[in-house]
C-alpha cells in the first residue's frame, strides 16, 4: 500500500517527467516524425504560382480532382466541400504580403490543398484515430472511424478540411463508380491520390494541371523532381513557424 | 381461493396469446423458413470457404478495410494462396452481381442494416433492391 508522501513524490515526478520527455526529444534531434524506412518515399508537391498564373481563370485540375473524387457541389459557402481550391496570395501568405508587393503577385490565385504536414495537429487531436499518418507521409482519412467532431478541423492551420453537413450524394454532378463518396457527418480532405499512387500514377491535380505548374514526387529520393525545385528555387510554405512541416511548397 | 377456475382459464388464454405467433409458425411450415439466396453462378469458391465467409464476411470486410486504409496494401493473399483486390466495390461485387438476392435477402432476413453502400458506389449492372438507400 502507497502512502501518501510516496504517492505525491511520484504524482510530482510525473508531472514534471511527462513535459521533459518531448523536451529530451527535441534537444537530442530526434524527428518527431519518426525515421523513415529504407526506401520509404515521402511525398510532396511544389506548386509553381508564376506558371499557375499564366492561365486566368483556369480550374482543370479543381475538376479532375473534385469529380474523380465524387467531391459534391452544394452551391452554398456554409456547406461547401472541397479538396483543392484558390484564394489571393494575401489570404494564403498574410506574413509575406505587404504593400510594396508587385499586384501581379498580389492578385495571383494560390493553389491549396492539404499540406500533408510532418507534424499534423489534425492527428494529434483525432480522438478515434480517424485521421493519421501515413509512413509515406500522406494524412489520411478513415472515413469510417469518423464521428464527425471537428476537433481536426478546428487544429488544422490550412482550413483544409471540409465537413458533411448534408448527405453529398444528390450534390455530385456525375457519381464515379471506383470511387466511394462520403455520407453526411464526416470529415473530408485531400489525399494526396493515394488510391492512385497505389496503382503508379501522378495526383489528378498534377496529371491534369496543363501549365506544369504542379510538380509531385519524394522528398526522399535525392534526384526526385521536386528536391531539384526545392533545391534550385526560392520557396516558401504556407506557415512554416508553426512547425507543422507543411509538404507544399509553393515557388513565387 | 374461489376463484380457481378462473385464474386457469386467464393463464390458459394468456399462452395461447402468446404463443400464437409459434403455432402459427409451425402449424404453416414457417418456422423452418430460411431464405433463398441466389449465389453466383460463373463461381463456385468465394475468397474463403463458405462457411468462414457466412460467419466472418464482416470480419474479413474489416480486415480489407484496415490493410488499405491504414497500410496501402491492396492485394490480399487467402488461405489457399490464392491472391485478390481488396475492395468491397471492386472485387466482392464481380461474383455477387445480384445484391437483391443474395446480400440484401440475408440482411433483411436477419434485420442487420449494414451501411456500406451509404458512402461505396454499387457497381452499375448489380442488382439492388429498391428500396435501398444506395442509389
Amino acid at each position: 500500500m502507497m502512502n501518501r508522501r510516496d504517492f505525491l513524490k511520484l504524482a510530482c515526478f510525473s508531472v514534471v517527467g511527462t513535459p521533459a520527455r518531448s523536451v529530451f526529444d527535441r534537444l537530442t534531434g530526434k524527428d518527431i516524425a519518426g525515421p523513415t524506412k529504407e526506401g520509404q518515399p515521402k511525398w510532396a508537391m511544389v506548386v509553381d504560382l508564376k506558371m499557375c498564373a499564366s492561365k486566368p481563370g483556369c480550374r482543370d485540375c479543381v475538376d479532375a480532382c473534385h469529380s474523380i473524387h465524387n467531391v459534391p457541389a452544394f452551391n452554398n459557402p456554409k456547406d461547401e466541400v472541397k479538396w483543392v481550391w484558390t484564394d489571393s496570395y494575401k489570404n494564403i501568405f498574410p506574413e509575406q504580403s505587404h504593400r510594396f508587393v508587385s499586384v501581379e503577385v498580389q492578385t495571383r490565385p494560390v493553389l491549396i490543398l492539404c499540406n500533408h504536414c510532418e507534424n499534423p495537429p489534425c492527428v494529434k487531436v483525432c480522438p478515434t484515430r480517424a485521421t493519421f499518418r501515413r509512413e509515406d507521409g500522406i494524412v489520411m482519412m478513415d472515413y469510417h472511424r469518423c464521428i464527425g467532431c471537428r476537433y481536426c478541423m478546428a487544429a488544422c492551420p490550412y482550413g483544409a478540411r471540409s465537413f458533411n453537413w448534408k448527405d453529398p450524394r444528390p450534390f455530385i454532378k456525375k457519381i464515379k463508380e471506383d470511387f466511394p463518396t462520403r455520407t453526411k457527418g464526416v470529415v473530408e480532405k485531400c489525399s494526396f491520390c493515394e488510391e492512385r499512387l497505389a496503382k503508379g500514377l501522378k495526383p489528378a491535380c498534377v496529371e491534369a494541371c496543363t501549365t506544369k505548374a504542379l510538380t509531385f514526387g519524394d522528398l526522399n529520393e535525392p534526384n526526385s523532381q521536386v528536391r531539384n525545385l526545392l533545391a534550385s528555387k526560392p520557396n516558401i510554405r504556407r506557415k512554416a513557424y508553426l512547425g507543422t512541416e507543411p509538404k507544399v511548397f509553393y515557388l513565387e | 381461493m374461489h376463484d380457481t377456475a378462473k385464474v386457469i382459464a386467464g393463464i390458459a388464454v394468456f399462452l395461447i396469446v402468446v404463443l400464437s405467433p409459434v403455432w402459427y409458425n409451425t402449424v404453416t411450415g414457417q418456422a423452418s423458413y430460411v431464405p433463398q439466396l441466389k449465389l453466383p453462378t460463373d463461381e463456385k469458391y468465394c475468397v474463403e470457404t463458405a462457411p468462414y465467409m457466412r460467419t466472418n464476411h464482416i470480419e474479413l470486410l474489416e480486415l480489407w478495410k484496415k490493410i488499405v486504409v491504414r497500410t496501402g496494401k491492396r492485394i490480399y493473399k487467402a488461405t489457399d494462396g490464392k491472391t485478390y483486390t481488396m475492395s468491397l466495390a471492386g472485387t466482392c461485387m464481380k461474383c455477387h452481381s445480384n445484391k437483391a438476392d443474395f446480400c440484401d435477402r440475408c440482411h433483411n432476413y436477419t434485420n442487420v442494416q449494414p451501411n456500406c453502400w451509404e458512402c461505396h458506389v454499387v457497381p452499375k449492372g448489380v442488382k439492388t433492391e429498391a428500396t435501398e438507400h444506395a442509389r
